[in-house]
C-alpha cells in the first residue's frame, strides 16, 4: 500500500512542470559548477603530482561539488515538498486516502518514499557528472560511494523534514517557507558556537552540514548515519501524530 | 431476503472545541435499505458522515461497519466502505481511467479483478467515453459522476454519498437515482441532499437531524401514511352549515377554516363521495374537495424551523 502511494506521488511530481524545471535548473548549475572545478583541478594538477599523498581529483572535485549539491537541494527541497499535504487538505482529496483501508503511516510513509524517490532520482543523475571521470581518470570509489550515501541521507530527512512542515498547513507556501526556514536553521546551527567551545558540541552534532561534512571525507560513521536516521524517523512521528490529531479535532 | 446490519452507530457524540455538532445519534443501516439523510446546513449530516466514513474521530461513541468496530478494527472496517464526499476527492491532473485505477489499487482492489472493477463502475456512472480525459477539464456533472464511481469502485457494502446529485443536470440526476436504488438493491446507502422530492424518489428510510440531533427517523412507507393524512379539505362557493357535514357517515370532525372553507376529519375510508353528494344536495356549489397532503417539505419545516426561531429568540 505504501508503494502504492509513493508511485503516486512520485508520478505527480512529473505531472507538473516544477519537477522538470527543478531537474533542468540543478542540471545546469551543478554542470557549470563541475567543469569550473574540474578546471581548478586541471590547473592545480601539475604542482601536486610531486607532492606525498596530496589530495585527489576526488577531493578536488567531487567533495566540494557533493558539498554544494546538498546546498541546493536545501534550497529546492521545500518546493518539492511543500505541496505534498497541504495541496491535499486545500483540494480536499485527503479524504480519499482517509477513507481507503490505510493506517496513518501507511499514508505518510508513502508520501515520504515518493518525495525521497523524486529526490534521490534526481541525485543518481547529477552524479553521472562526477561518475563522466572515470573515463579519463580513476576515482576513489569508497569516498565517492561515502559522499552518495551521505547526500542520500540528507536528502531523505529533507523529504522527514518537508513532509511535516506540509502536514502543518493548508498553504503551500507557508509549507515551503517554513521547511526552508528549518533546514536553513540546521544547517547553520553550527555557526555560532564556533566561538564558544562549551555549547558548540550539541549545535555541532545538530547541524546537518556537519554530519554530511565527515561523509564527503569518506569518513562512513555510524553516529552519522544515526544522525540522520533519527531525524527522519523523528519528523516521520510527528506528521503520523499531526494526521491523527486533525481527524481528532476536524 | 436476509437482513444484515450494515451500520451501526450507538450514541455518537463530536466536539468541535466547545460546539457540540452531533449529539447522541443512534441508528443502524440493514441491507437493503436506502437511508435517507435530512438536514438544514450545518445540522450535523456532513460531520455524521465524516465519522461513519473514518475521516474523522467521534468524542465518543461506537461505529460498526458490517459488524467490524471503526475504531477497533479501522482498516478492516474501512474495507466496507465507499464515500463519495461533499466535494468529490479528485485529482484534476490525472485521467478517469489513471484516477479510477489508482483508487482501485487504495482499496487493494486485486490486479486480476482491477479491470472489470472499472468497467462496471464506468458503465453505471456513464464514464464510458470519457475515460481518458483530464478529470480537471470535465463539466462539474461528470466530476460528480467520477466521485461517484470512485465510491462504488471496490464494490463495499455500505455506500455513503455527501450530496451526490449536486450540479448534475435534471438527466443525469435521473441516471443517478436509478443507480442509487439499483445500489440500494444489494448494499448499503446512506444518501444526504438538501433535495426533498429525492429522498422520495429514492430512499427506504428517512432521518432528519436538526442541531446535532436526530428529530425524525421513520421507513419511507409509515412517512408516506403520515404524510396522507386523514383530512379533506372542502371549498363551496356560498357559505356552508358545518352540522350537515359533520353527520355524514365517515366524518368523525369538521373544523370550519372560512366561511366557505372547512377542513373534515376521517378515520376509515375516505368519504369525498358522500361530501360531494351532500354539497351538491345543499346547492352550495363545490369549488374544491382534496385529500389534504402533508408533504415532506411541511414535515421538514416543521421539525426544523419552529425550534430553530425559539433558539434565535433565546439567543438575542
Amino acid at each position: 500500500m505504501v508503494f502504492v502511494i509513493a508511485s503516486r506521488e512520485l508520478r505527480n511530481l512529473f505531472l507538473s512542470p516544477l519537477a522538470w524545471a527543478i531537474m533542468a535548473v540543478l542540471q545546469l548549475i551543478i554542470a557549470y559548477l563541475f567543469l569550473s572545478q574540474v578546471d581548478t583541478y586541471m590547473v592545480l594538477q601539475p604542482r601536486l603530482a610531486g607532492v606525498e599523498g596530496a589530495p585527489g581529483v576526488t577531493d578536488i572535485v567531487v567533495a566540494p561539488l557533493f558539498q554544494t549539491i546538498g546546498f541546493l537541494f536545501m534550497l529546492i527541497a521545500p518546493a518539492i515538498t511543500m505541496r505534498v499535504f497541504s495541496d491535499e487538505k486545500r483540494n480536499r482529496t485527503l479524504s480519499l486516502l482517509l477513507s481507503a483501508p490505510l493506517s496513518m503511516s501507511n499514508i505518510v510513509l508513502g508520501k515520504f518514499l515518493g518525495v525521497t524517490l523524486f529526490f534521490l532520482l534526481l541525485l543518481l543523475m547529477l552524479a553521472l557528472m562526477p561518475l563522466s571521470l572515470y573515463a579519463g581518470t580513476s576515482l576513489d570509489g569508497g569516498k565517492l560511494a561515502a559522499g552518495l550515501l551521505g547526500l542520500a541521507l540528507l536528502l531523505s530527512s529533507f523529504a522527514a523534514i518537508g513532509v511535516f512542515m506540509s502536514s502543518l498547513t493548508e498553504q503551500p507556501v507557508v509549507a515551503a517557507i517554513s521547511t526552508f526556514g528549518l533546514l536553513l536553521l540546521l544547517w547553520i546551527i553550527d555557526w555560532s558556537g564556533n566561538s564558544q567551545q562549551q555549547v558548540s558540541g550539541l549545535f555541532a552534532y545538530l547541524s546537518l552540514q556537519s554530519h554530511l561534512g565527515s561523509f564527503l571525507k569518506g569518513l562512513f560513521s555510524t553516529s552519522d548515519v544515526a544522525y540522520y536516521l533519527l531525524l527522519i524517523l523523528l519528523f516521520l512521528v510527528l506528521s503520523i501524530r499531526r494526521l491523527d490529531q486533525q481527524r481528532l479535532t476536524g | 431476503m436476509d437482513t444484515k446490519v450494515l451500520i451501526g452507530v450507538e450514541k455518537l457524540f463530536r466536539y468541535y472545541g466547545h460546539h457540540l455538532a452531533v449529539d447522541a445519534i443512534s441508528f443502524e443501516l440493514a441491507q437493503g435499505e436506502v437511508l435517507g439523510f435530512l438536514g438544514p446546513n450545518g445540522a450535523g449530516k456532513s460531520t455524521t458522515m465524516q465519522m461513519i466514513s473514518g475521516n474523522l474521530a467521534p468524542s465518543a461513541g461506537r461505529i460498526t461497519l458490517n459488524g467490524i468496530d471503526l475504531l477497533d478494527r479501522p482498516k478492516a472496517a474501512k474495507a466496507e466502505i465507499g464515500y463519495l464526499p461533499e466535494q468529490p476527492p479528485l485529482y484534476p491532473d490525472l485521467t478517469v481511467d489513471e484516477y479510477l485505477a489508482y483508487c482501485a489499487r487504495l482499496h487493494r482492489v486485486s490486479k486480476v479483478q482491477r479491470g472489470r472493477a472499472l468497467d462496471r463502475a464506468k458503465q453505471r456512472c456513464g464514464l464510458g467515453d470519457v475515460g481518458r480525459r483530464l478529470i480537471g477539464n470535465l463539466s462539474k456533472g461528470y466530476q460528480q459522476r467520477v466521485g461517484i464511481a470512485q465510491a462504488i469502485l471496490h464494490n463495499p457494502a455500505v455506500v455513503i454519498l455527501d450530496e451526490p446529485t449536486v450540479g448534475l443536470d435534471p438527466n443525469q440526476i435521473r441516471d443517478i437515482r436509478t443507480l442509487i436504488r439499483e445500489l440500494g438493491e444489494s448494499h448499503g446507502i446512506i444518501l444526504s441532499t438538501h433535495i426533498l422530492p429525492e429522498v422520495q424518489a429514492t430512499c427506504s428510510r428517512v432521518q432528519i437531524i436538526h442541531r446535532g440531533r436526530l428529530v425524525f427517523a421513520e421507513s419511507m412507507q409509515t412517512l408516506e401514511q403520515r404524510l396522507t393524512g386523514k383530512s379533506l379539505i372542502l371549498e363551496t362557493a356560498r357559505p356552508l352549515g358545518g352540522d350537515i357535514l359533520a353527520q355524514l357517515p365517515g366524518v368523525d370532525g369538521v373544523d370550519i377554516i372560512g366561511t366557505q372553507r372547512a377542513r373534515l376529519h376521517f378515520q376509515a375510508d375516505n368519504p369525498a363521495e358522500q361530501v360531494a353528494a351532500s354539497v351538491a344536495a345543499q346547492g352550495w356549489g363545490l369549488v374544491e374537495l382534496a385529500l389534504d397532503r402533508q408533504t415532506l417539505e411541511q414535515v421538514f419545516v416543521e421539525l426544523t424551523c419552529s425550534e430553530e426561531t425559539a433558539q434565535h429568540g433565546e439567543a438575542a
